[in-house]
């Protein structure tokens, strides 16, 4: 075939020719899953961030190992939007039973690259169709026929490359670093690559309107994934005990945690200083942390939803005994087993109380990769200075997907290992009483067993306890423990990581959210003053318990959306049990939980349609 | 009174008795115990205290471990200088493993009861076992729930009777053989009643490195303790069959021991002391793992309760070997040993871009 298959009336053809869209536009490839194509998306995705251009991906796959369709969405976007794009540009279609399907999902005007038997071009005339016979030009490319699928998906690579205007040299720089250990590997590859270069470069004649220009938008960017960037956090926080069992969509969380310790924690003499445990399931996962953490060490556990069920009686006895850790979770489509590939933020009320019984806890909420990190490293600190397990909740869209950041920045601060009491203390103070507040900031102190002083030993317990750590059934004196524990947590307000306000002007119009809310919303926010007119505050809320400026944020304003991805507004019911009485009824949701990641267009629809414009 | 120090002290000439680090033994009692008169728990709370108090052990270097239930209790009724960890209901092996990994320095003593073990705790229980995490694992096991009034647990006997007259229909679970199968490296049954074979079997334990995992028969009085129980002082006291008597001669006791008779089995602990099995069932080998669970079954089928050390290894690698960690515990390292330099960071930055 000479050129590429042009399926586009000719009309329509002219009118996008003369149209260029450079650096904005979405690409999805369909594959299955199972088939290898997660390298050459990542090469891809990185071809983009090497050529300058904001760029983010997202998997979309399967609950299952191995032959199951799984999309990949990429998106370049010049503006820094990074969200989920509900439209799609560019379609590479390589999977026979969801091409029909996948085919009749791209925009009008897009462009679709398909294995050529596939024959796409019968669905859709408003399509730019490039058909590739990507099985023959493997065929030749790789005799080995185990090896052969994966040498595939780079094919795909350097057809897109060549209709984009990616330069080669760029992807031969990212595949040189993604396989800078293995030559023969890099070799395979490439050449792969060059094929599909080649191919679309004699056969085509490009008639889309997408292309990537160079830009200067990555410099001194790093790319990574939000469970890995939580896994540093905790490596950066000195964590020594890791407890954990296996669960989508956190256990990659755990896998770059140990690969990090076993990096930068072994002494010279080959010692670890620390230990990772793969537990019987996530009661004993939690339980070990907290052992850990009552015997000093900084433990964290990584978990979603279901995991979080489990550890619901832990939660407790950390909250009521006054036990610091750590608890990840990376939220998943509920309930129950729900979608575990699949994305939400439907944790957050079943975590805020965690526990049978008067239980609140601690939870960070990141919502950058970036703050995946910080807040990680925050999350140790806060659990010793506050005595209590500390939640942080991310998600699967977060947690599994590649994001753009500015590099991390080394903690400024020593860690802060809360209220602790050692035999030298307890020779000036005689003796001590655990749960006393003495201070004023409703924390008492402790001690670590093994403190050498007859009088550093207390009991720890999960029935009830007077201030002394003394057994009681007497009303004032469990009374005095729970009403000290609910200074605390009114206490932590101030000590949790402030709200963000990116806007707050004099709009009548406020919005919040939380986690990876946020990159769809500020798009959302941006379309919505530029098409409506309207200019609206937004604050990004990063802890519970609330702080008290959100309490104002709320005041100040006459409505206020807030938007999250679960069915039941469940951050908003959290606020609403919070905030005065009379502010309440200026709350109203905007939801999103199919399970895929929220996107900027539905969000600005939903807004318009409930303001009336 | 005594006046003592942890790294101890004498006292005047007439006080009390001290230990080889100059402790009375008042320094290794507990609060009052508020178990019924009679429970077998507080019995195995005072052995307790006089093994830990012979073998001279610091206080502050012990962790009483427990879940919950009556068993769960006693940890408060003993030891007091020690720290405790009162836990949730059949989920003390987790606790224990975080509490040992932070601190592996510690030795951990957990208590639980055969409801906290054999029922709720099973999954956590089993696990611990196989990891031969480096602590004693006491279940007072009385066959019954005696918080919630009697009913019965899953190591009752098949045709024990309730006071109500229900009888127990479902085989039991015996802790003992799961243990040796599982991989715990030294394993026992004793009865609360026999004080001088559950103090040797405690002093033993004290020395040994692993998971040390004791059933401890422990007649409830209120609810199992009548005609027609497996689980009574009567029952036991009639049906106890020890496969070997216990001789235990710690590192510090300047005792000869003679290595003759082909009727004894000497085993040398961790810590140099000796162990000195007398065999009473004929030719019991407790280094035999088969044979261990084999003569277990056995006895269960001719309901016959064997006492005594089933099993032991002194050689296995503890979970702590495996895990290969720096001698200082994990919990007080300090932050220029757990917190990666600057430089580390910023090299990873450079990776991702």
């Amino acid at each position: 075939m000479a050129t590429g298959h042009l399926a586009l009336g000719q009309e329509q053809g002219e009118s996008s020719a003369k149209q260029r869209i450079v650096n904005d536009f979405s690409i999805i490839v369909a594959t299955v899953n199972g088939s290898g194509s997660q390298s050459a998306n990542s090469v891809l995705l990185k071809s983009i961030f090497g050529m300058g251009v904001p760029v983010s991906g997202k998997n979309l796959f399967p609950s299952n190992i191995a032959g199951l369709p799984t999309w990949y969405t990429i998106r370049a976007s010049k503006d820094g939007y990074v969200a989920r794009k509900r439209e799609i540009d560019v379609l590479v279609a390589l999977n026979p039973e969801t091409a029909r399907e996948d085919m009749m999902s791209v925009q009008h005007g897009g462009a679709a690259i398909y294995e050529e038997y596939l024959n796409l071009s019968s669905y859709r005339d408003d399509v730019v169709c490039y058909p590739v016979p990507f099985d023959k030009l493997t065929q030749a490319l790789c005799p080995e026929a185990k090896l052969r699928k994966l040498v595939r998906n780079m094919v795909y690579v350097g057809v897109v490359s060549q209709l984009l205007g990616i330069d080669l040299g760029v992807v031969e720089a990212g595949l040189r670093k993604q396989f800078s250990k293995k030559p023969k590997v890099f070799e395979l590859n490439f050449g792969a690559v060059e094929t599909g270069f080649e191919y679309a470069k004699v056969n085509f004649t490009k008639q889309d309107p997408y292309f990537i220009e160079r830009m200067d938008q990555t410099k001194g960017k790093i790319i990574i994934d939000g469970n890995a960037a939580c896994g540093m956090g905790a490596v950066f926080a000195g964590v020594t005990v890791v407890a954990w069992y296996p669960i989508t969509p956190s256990t990659s969380l755990v896998e770059a945690t140990t690969d990090l310790l076993k990096k930068f924690r072994v002494t010279p003499e080959g010692k670890a200083t620390f230990a990772v445990v793969q537990a019987e399931d996530e009661l004993a996962a939690i339980g070990m942390v907290l052992g850990a953490g009552w015997a000093g060490a900084r433990a964290m556990t990584s978990t979603s939803g279901p995991g979080i069920s489990l550890m619901g009686e832990f939660a407790g006895l950390g909250y009521y005994a006054e036990i610091p850790g750590v608890i990840f979770d990376v939220q998943r489509s509920g309930p129950s087993t729900g979608m575990p590939t699949r994305t939400q933020q439907s944790d957050l009320l079943s975590t805020a109380f965690l526990s049978h019984g008067d239980t609140k806890h601690v939870i960070l909420l990141p919502g950058s990769v970036k703050e995946c990190f910080e807040l990680a490293y925050a999350a140790f600190d806060l659990a010793e200075r506050l005595q209590t397990p500390v939640f942080v909740l991310s998600d699967l869209d977060l947690g599994m997907n590649n994001w753009m950041s500015e590099p991390f920045a080394y903690p400024d601060k020593p860690l802060d290992r809360g209220k602790v009491l050692t035999a030298e203390d307890l020779k000036k103070a005689g003796s001590f009483a655990r749960y006393r507040d003495v201070d004023g900031d409703a924390i008492g102190w402790r001690t670590l067993p093994g403190t050498l002083h007859p009088k550093a030993a207390y009991f720890t317990r999960g029935s009830g306890h007077d201030d002394a750590a003394g057994y009681t059934e007497r009303p004032e004196e469990y009374q005095k423990v729970m009403d000290r524990l609910a200074r605390k947590f009114e206490n932590a307000r101030k000590l949790v990581p402030a709200p963000v306000v990116t806007k707050n002007g004099t709009s009548k119009i406020g919005f919040i959210a939380y986690g990876s809310t946020d990159f769809a919303l500020r798009e959302s926010l941006d379309q919505i003053e530029k098409e409506h007119g309207v200019s609206v505050d937004y604050m990004r809320i990063r802890a519970y318990p609330f702080a008290h400026e959100i309490h104002d944020f709320v005041a100040s304003h006459e409505r206020v959306y807030v938007v999250e991805q679960n069915r039941d507004g469940q951050l908003a019911s959290l606020l609403k049990l919070d905030l005065p009485g009379e502010q309440v009824a200026k709350l109203r949701s905007i939801l999103r939980y199919n399970g895929l990641p929220a996107d900027a267009r539905t969000i600005t629809e939903e807004f318009a349609t409930k303001e009336g414009l | 009174m005594a006046t003592t120090t942890a790294s101890g002290a004498a006292t005047g000439p007439g006080g009390p008795k001290l230990n080889h680090i100059g402790l009375p033994v008042i320094e290794y009692r507990g609060g009052k115990s508020t178990l019924c008169a009679g429970c077998g728990h507080n019995a195995i709370s005072e052995r307790i205290i006089d093994a830990m108090f012979e073998m001279g052990v610091e206080p502050e270097r012990v962790m009483k471990m427990s879940g919950i239930g009556c068993s769960s209790k006693s940890p408060a009724y003993f030891m007091n200088r020690s720290f405790s960890f009162n836990s949730v209901h059949g989920r003390m092996p987790s606790v224990t493993t975080g509490a040992v990994l932070a601190n592996h320095k510690m030795m951990a003593l957990g208590v639980s009861g055969d409801g906290d073990t054999a029922s709720i705790g099973m999954g956590q229980f089993v696990h611990l076992m196989r990891r031969n995490l480096p602590m004693i694992y006491i279940i007072e096991d009385n066959g019954v729930y005696g918080l919630t009034k009697g009913q019965f647990s899953a190591t009752a006997d098949i045709g024990s009777k309730l006071k109500t007259g229900v009888i127990n229909e479902l085989p039991p679970i015996d802790t003992c053989a799961m243990a040796i199968q599982l991989g715990a490296t030294f394993v026992g049954r004793s009865f609360s009643g026999d004080k001088k074979q559950l103090l040797a079997m405690l002093k033993a334990a004290i020395s040994h490195q692993g998971t040390v995992m004791l059933d401890v028969i422990s007649p409830c009085v209120t609810f199992n303790d009548h005609e027609g129980s497996t689980k009574s002082y009567k029952f036991l006291q009639e049906n106890d069959e020890p496969i070997n008597e216990i001789g235990f001669v710690a590192s510090f006791d300047d005792i000869e021991v003679d290595y003759d008779s082909g009727e004894v089995y000497d085993v040398e602990m961790h810590d140099g002391s000796q162990l000195r099995l007398r065999k009473l069932l004929e030719d019991y080998d407790p280094t035999d793992k088969a044979n261990a669970v084999r003569t277990l079954m056995e006895a269960q089928d001719k309901n016959e309760v064997l006492t005594g050390v089933f099993y032991i290894d002194t050689q296995k690698p503890t979970f702590i070997d495996q895990l290969n960690m720096v001698d200082q515990p994990l919990g007080t390292l300090p932050e220029s040993l757990t917190r990666p330099p600057k430089s580390a960071l910023e090299s990873l930055m450079t990776n991702l871009q």
